[in-house]
């Protein structure tokens, strides 16, 4: 756990370790009557001790149910249908209900998305701390919420808001317990789902702030999900793109930016204003996301590519009718898309 | 300790209310009050109670003539429950025949109705936890189906096949004849073997209201996010389903529990009447039939405040298990 200590996003991820966290061709599946959407299709992807991934795409990517069954908190019609989550190794899909719980939160932690809903509104704030603590540990009572105050002043809250029921602090204060709770049983890795959506960015500012100086102090992974990819390139080490349920780009935080070989993640970052140079126009990408019941064929994302033009050509027919598998176009950086196999 | 002050003078005022309409509404009726009363019954009534008259008149608080002075009257003797004399139960008073008979009716109806909200909710919360379960869809149907007839009928069914084929309960009244009323062991446990039927049958055609709610209620509670982080804090499940799911999903209906204990009085009587139970409900009953105004007015008046209680407690308990009514 010393390598990541030091590390600047942006700067290079930390040293190949072994990963926290695998994630390997993972399929999750909405199943109804009628039809059975696939909303996570065929996903990998590994974490490193003390790395922080991003995750990035539209809504409806499957990004979120990912984040969920890393998790494993998919709540019905959804469920693993096929692929493994490793945690050091070990297969949690196959976890049995008390390893599973015991391993929740332990060892990986979670943000969620609404920091309006995800504490319960009858319960104080100490409550909801030491239910947590005292599922895994034997502490006495006084003991876990002496510690809740601890990890309550390190996200910069009074330690008397301890008393607080949930509707009594802002929007901001509760997503800060609720990140003082996902460190609270020092995890290797902790989930942060959408943590800032809900504020305003001022707030947003600060939390992201606090959040990468707490990693870096304590050093665990994150996995952060958003559909914010300028935010990711500040925080991130390294960037994953997900497109209509599968990762169509991952690479280092800096070669994302500078070097985007995906024409969705091209559209993505043209989606958005750089800070700085001359005022552009912004292009955005034409089109919606797909229904996930009924993905295209081929490519999934060829109804909205700029390069995909109809045509009797080789890489049209390609283009159409064969899924593009992610191919490594330079160290760390890999790419699922028919341009970069023909080496366009 | 504003909020408590705020209730406590809204409740006062809901007392108020009902005490004046009581007050108001003999007055309200065409012609005297008492010309109204006299009117429904023969003229043998009138003949064969002296007193009747007189006791209308002490009911109405004396008929001086100014409203305001009748209302005074009326206020000073209710705040010494004098109601004047029952003239079915001549010459008992009418505050002894309520003493004697709303005891029963309380326990009765405070038993049976809390025993189906809370059988009714457990059933709704471990139904809607697992959903479409063996328990959700065996348990269910059963107390719906129980739930569908009138709380009189499944008493009649109940009195016939629980009582007279298999004698399994005794079928009427609130205690074995020959016992008199007191604190001692004979009297309580035979009070006790007389209520068992009608608190079954009350909790038979009531908990299936309270499952059906409950269930609706709580399979909402369940895909909140603060539910989906106790699973991920690692909880265990039966803390997460009583402690966060359960916990908020019982707040509507409680309010709704309070707001049925006005109809509950309605089917109070049916069931006492099947049961022959000497209750209040019983006791309106043949009040009504005896045209026994002032201890129907009287028993009105107890059923309104038995109710504004009934919401009063409901209103702390809810402040207690709801923090965010407190500052509202």
């Amino acid at each position: 756990m010393t390598v990541a200590l030091s590390t600047l996003p942006g700067e290079a991820a930390p040293v190949a370790e072994r990963p926290v966290l695998e994630v390997e061709e993972l399929v999750v599946e909405y199943a109804s009557r009628s039809r059975t959407t696939r909303a996570v299709d065929g996903v990998s992807l590994a974490i490193a001790p003390g790395e922080i991934v991003g995750l990035a795409g539209e809504s409806g990517c499957g990004k979120s149910t990912l984040g969920n069954a890393i998790m494993q908190v998919l709540r019905p019609p959804a469920r693993i249908a096929s692929g493994r989550v490793l945690f050091h190794g070990e297969d949690l899909v196959r976890l049995s209900g008390e390893q599973l719980r015991r391993h929740r939160w332990r060892n990986v932690s979670m943000v969620f998305q609404s920091a309006m809903n995800a504490l319960n509104p009858v319960l104080r704030v100490s409550d909801q701390f030491v239910d947590m603590m005292r599922s895994h540990e034997r502490v006495s009572k006084r003991d876990a919420v002496g510690r809740a105050g601890e990890l309550l002043e390190l996200v910069g809250i009074d330690r008397r808001r301890l008393r607080a029921y949930p509707h009594e602090l802002s929007g901001g204060m509760r997503q800060r317990v609720i990140i003082a709770m996902a460190l609270a049983l020092e995890p290797e890795l902790v989930i942060m789902d959408e943590p800032t959506t809900a504020l305003d960015v001022v707030v947003q500012r600060e939390i992201l702030q606090q959040v990468r100086e707490l990693q870096r102090a304590r050093g665990f992974a994150v996995l952060f999900v958003t559909h914010d990819l300028s935010l990711l390139l500040e925080l991130a080490h390294r960037v994953a793109i997900m497109y209509a349920g599968e990762i169509v780009e991952v690479a280092p935080a800096a070669a994302l930016r500078d070097d985007a070989r995906h024409p969705y993640t091209a559209g993505l970052l043209s989606s958005f204003p750089p800070l700085t140079g001359p005022v552009e126009r912004l292009s955005g990408i034409p089109g919606s996301p797909p229904d996930l019941a009924a993905p295209p064929s081929g490519c999934r994302f060829h109804p909205r590519c700029p390069h995909c033009v109809p045509g009797d050509t080789a890489l049209h027919r390609r283009q159409v009718a064969e899924r593009p598998v992610l191919r490594e176009v330079a160290p760390g950086h890999l790419v699922a898309c028919h341009l970069v196999e023909e080496g366009l | 300790m504003r909020f408590f002050a705020r209730r406590l003078a809204f409740y006062a005022f809901a007392v108020w209310v009902a005490l004046t309409l009581n007050f108001l509404l003999p007055r309200l009726m065409p012609g005297s009050p008492i010309g109204g009363v006299l009117q429904r019954l023969s003229p043998s009534q009138i003949q064969a109670n002296p007193g009747i008259i007189k006791t209308y008149q002490a009911l109405l608080g004396g008929g001086s003539g100014s409203i305001w002075h009748d209302y005074v009257v009326y206020l000073h003797r209710l705040a010494h429950l004098d109601f004047g004399v029952s003239t079915s139960n001549y010459p008992s008073h009418v505050s002894a025949v309520i003493g004697r008979v709303l005891p029963y009716s309380i326990f009765l109806v405070g038993v049976a109705f809390i025993l189906s909200f809370v059988l009714g909710t457990a059933i709704g919360m471990v139904a809607a936890w697992r959903r479409g379960g063996g328990f959700d869809s065996v348990i269910v149907p059963v107390f719906m189906a129980l739930s569908a007839f009138p709380a009189f009928f499944t008493g009649l069914v109940a009195v016939y096949v629980l009582g007279l084929k298999l004698h399994w309960f005794p079928i009427q009244h609130a205690y074995d004849s020959g016992l008199v009323p007191g604190f001692n062991w004979a009297f309580l446990t035979s009070a006790l073997r007389h209520s068992e039927l009608p608190i079954l049958v009350i909790v038979a055609a009531y908990a299936g209201g309270w499952v059906l709610n409950m269930r609706t209620v709580m399979i909402n509670t369940v895909g909140e996010d603060y539910v989906a982080m106790a699973h991920a804090k690692g909880l265990r499940d039966r803390r997460v389903m009583t402690r966060y799911a359960a916990r908020n999903a019982i707040l509507p209906p409680l309010n709704g529990f309070a707001a049925q204990f006005a109809g509950a009085v309605g089917g109070l009587v049916f069931i006492e009447y099947v049961f022959s139970y000497p209750g209040a409900g019983l006791t309106l009953q043949q009040a009504a039939l005896g045209n026994d105004y002032p201890l129907t007015q009287a028993l009105l008046l107890v059923f309104a405040l038995c109710v504004i209680a009934a919401n009063f407690v409901m209103d702390l308990l809810n402040v207690l298990l709801d923090p965010r009514v407190r500052t509202g």
